[in-house]
């Protein structure tokens, strides 16, 4: 997730900065431009696009040689079967997306709540050794889930929360903490002190100044940062595959896994989940597009 | 309303830095106290020690008779003016305003009435439903002023209000400034980097340099008697001449042989400075009475007046400055006197004022 905070802040100025003489570079160059990006788009959304074919195609059709694009019958059967168990009743499918709700839900509302409060510390007191508190909460980030998996789990054993939603909550707030408090930190730093200095001379504690002057100039930081905490919680397997392991507390990703190596795969199942998978985060990322934009690109400014 | 007392206040940052050094300042009740010194020297440190933004390492704060170290800025009744305004950005000015108001919890009929007083004082009435945003910068800065005049607090603070104005507004603000303070006869500490501002504006002036307080007075003997030499060259546009002089015979002499009186108790051996405004010099003919001979080695024609600058042979060039008749021309060979009183005279060494 930070790598793509960093890109889309390098996308912007680059961008902007591209000098005119290359913009006017003729119609055979714009045609070119046009052309590549043609070839990347479909090789980027090729798979996508698939999944997608995958997911609304009769099981026939989707093992059939050579591949059928076009010419094949349309049936939602696949997501009947996302959602419904065989026999009826809600499917071992259904209750992983809940899963994935709660827990990624849970764990950015737990990291948002412990985050902004920190952020805003960070930003207006004097702390001792500000920067290398700062650096060590970042560099908790820097270490690859699957590195710390093993202890984890055995600590997990030890204090009885292997197998839980309350352990996937907690790792996946512990995960997106340290990144919610930088991203914070750069919205508060934008925020001039002196809306709080006012607000405490007008009568209010330090904290009722921050919640009431501060807080809601934040709250498009705060979107954007959740966004990203929600789609780390929300994509993360490496915890969910190694913390639990039965049906009613795993989460999708894992779930969806775990229909791929059977005997059969039913492929179709497989595409119509992963499409039912990604649809959140797309809606969501989509619905709050203003502020990521604003939020990745909000540090990058100087005034 | 109220007094302001600061004793011994001294400002140590965590990092270090010494932003205020055992400062003290006596503000009477109903005065409009500046205090003026160059970037850094600690003005906004002080302002918000007094208000209680800033917890001073040690020294005490009194407020009326109330010592408010210990006080949030939420109970020393005082209201301060940002050189940012910090109006808050999504509430329009009409609610800026009644804010401090609701903060107190006073009744909506009262609160509505301050806002119309303070509107029709400071002429807001138009701008009443506008968010900050679309104000210009004049106006926002008269909304901050009314911010801080609605809650009728003991006392005001006013870090650089005007700096981001331009220079007409400026002029304009001031006067209004001035005038609102006398009428309303509230104490107020206004901090500025702007030695006009400070003059115009102040009943008494705080000279600030790196933390420490160089000199407090009314504007005239900051003036006439700056206490220090750094005072001397902070006050006056353009600025005082600092002359190298020698005391013999009684008298005072540079080495480009003007003589001024000496002021009595002055200390022998010792490398002095006289400081002498500009306008304590007169450019004359050469050979004209008690002048010395001299070069104009070059002349700014102001409109109301030219500033000469003058080689008299001395290790520094002198300013002086003279009413628009009489012009002499860059290379003229004139002579220069000296027209005013006995000058503040300073050691080299320590730089403070002697006699
Ligand atoms: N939060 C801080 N931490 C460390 N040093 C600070 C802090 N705030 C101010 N200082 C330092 O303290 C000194 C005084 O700062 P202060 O803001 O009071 O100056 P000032 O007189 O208001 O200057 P200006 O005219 O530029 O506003 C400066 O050297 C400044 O760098
Ligand atoms: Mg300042």
């Amino acid at each position: 997730m930070a790598v793509s905070v960093d890109e889309a802040v390098s996308a912007g100025p680059v961008r902007d900065h591209t000098p005119p003489a290359r913009r006017r570079g003729g119609r055979g160059r714009s045609v070119l431009e046009v052309a590549l990006l043609a070839v990347l788009a479909v090789v980027m959304l090729f798979p996508v696009l698939w999944m997608i074919q995958t997911s609304i195609k009769e099981n026939r059709d989707v093992y059939a040689i050579p591949a059928k694009f076009f010419d094949f019958q349309v049936t939602m059967d696949h997501f009947k079967d996302v959602f419904v168990a065989s026999g009826g009743g809600r499917s071992a499918l259904s209750v992983s997306f809940l899963n994935s709700v709660v827990v990624a839900g849970a764990s950015t509302v737990l990291a948002t709540v412990l985050g902004v409060p920190a952020a805003w510390a960070y930003s207006r007191f004097a702390v001792k050794a500000k920067k290398d508190q700062l650096f060590f909460i970042l560099s908790t980030r820097f270490m690859p889930p699957v590195v710390v998996v093993i202890p984890i789990f055995l600590m997990y054993r030890q204090v009885g929360l292997i197998d839980t939603k309350l352990g996937l909550i907690l790792i996946y707030a512990a995960y997106n903490l340290p990144f919610t408090i930088w991203m914070m930190k750069g919205f508060v730093d934008e925020v001039p002190a002196e809306y709080e200095d006012a607000a405490m001379l007008d009568g209010y504690t330090r904290l009722q100044a921050f919640r009431r002057f501060t807080l809601p100039l934040l709250v498009p930081g705060i979107a954007a940062t959740a966004v990203f905490a929600l789609i780390f919680s929300w994509n993360e397997f490496v915890f969910a595959i190694f913390l639990t392991s039965s049906d009613d507390v795993r989460t999708a990703p894992p779930a969806i896994a775990g229909l791929i190596g059977g005997t059969t795969v039913d492929w179709g199942l497989v595409a119509a989940a992963s499409v039912v998978f990604a649809l959140p985060v797309l809606v969501f990322a989509y619905l709050v597009r203003k502020h990521l934009v604003a939020g990745v690109t909000l540090g990058a400014v100087r005034r | 309303m109220a007094g302001i007392e600061v004793s011994a206040l001294h400002k140590r940052y965590p990092d270090g830095t010494v932003a205020v050094d055992h400062v003290d300042l006596s503000i009477g009740d109903g005065e409009l106290f500046v205090m003026l010194g160059p970037s850094g020297c600690g003005k906004t440190t002080t302002l918000r020690a007094i208000a209680g933004l800033e917890r001073q390492t040690t020294g005490d704060i009194r407020i009326g008779n109330t010592l408010v170290n210990d006080l949030p800025p939420a109970e020393r009744d005082i209201a301060m003016v940002f050189q940012f305004y910090a109006l808050y950005p999504h509430l329009r000015t009409r609610d800026n305003l009644a804010f401090p108001l609701r903060a107190e919890g006073l009744p909506k009929a009262e609160v509505r009435e301050r806002v119309d007083e303070v509107a029709r004082l400071m002429r807001l009435a138009p701008l009443l439903d506008r968010r900050p945003r679309r104000l210009s910068g004049g106006e926002q800065q008269r909304v901050a002023l009314a911010r801080a005049l609605v809650r009728r607090p003991q006392a005001f603070l006013m870090d650089e209000p005007l700096t981001n104005l331009d220079a007409e507004l400026r002029a304009d603000m001031r006067t209004e400034i001035k005038h609102l303070q006398g009428e309303l006869g509230t104490t107020m500490v206004y901090v500025t980097h702007d030695q006009v501002e400070a003059m115009s504006l102040g009943h008494r002036i705080a000279i600030l340099n790196k933390g420490r307080v160089e000199q407090i007075g009314t504007p005239l003997e900051v003036y006439e008697r700056p206490a220090s030499l750094f005072c001397a060259a902070f006050i006056g546009s353009p600025p005082i001449n600092l002359i190298e002089v020698e005391v013999a015979d009684g008298k005072l002499r540079s080495q480009g042989g003007l003589v001024l009186t000496p002021p009595p108790g002055l200390p022998r051996d010792r490398c002095l400075v006289a400081g002498v405004r500009p306008e304590a010099l007169e450019v004359t003919e050469p050979g004209a009475e008690r002048s010395v001979p001299a070069r104009v080695a070059s002349a700014e024609w102001l409109g109301d007046e030219i500033i000469y600058v003058v080689d008299h042979g001395g290790q520094r060039d002198v300013r002086v400055r003279m009413p628009p008749t009489g012009r002499f021309a860059a290379d003229a060979a004139v002579g220069l006197r000296h027209t005013g009183g006995t000058p503040a005279v300073y050691d080299v060494s320590t730089e403070e004022l002697v006699a």
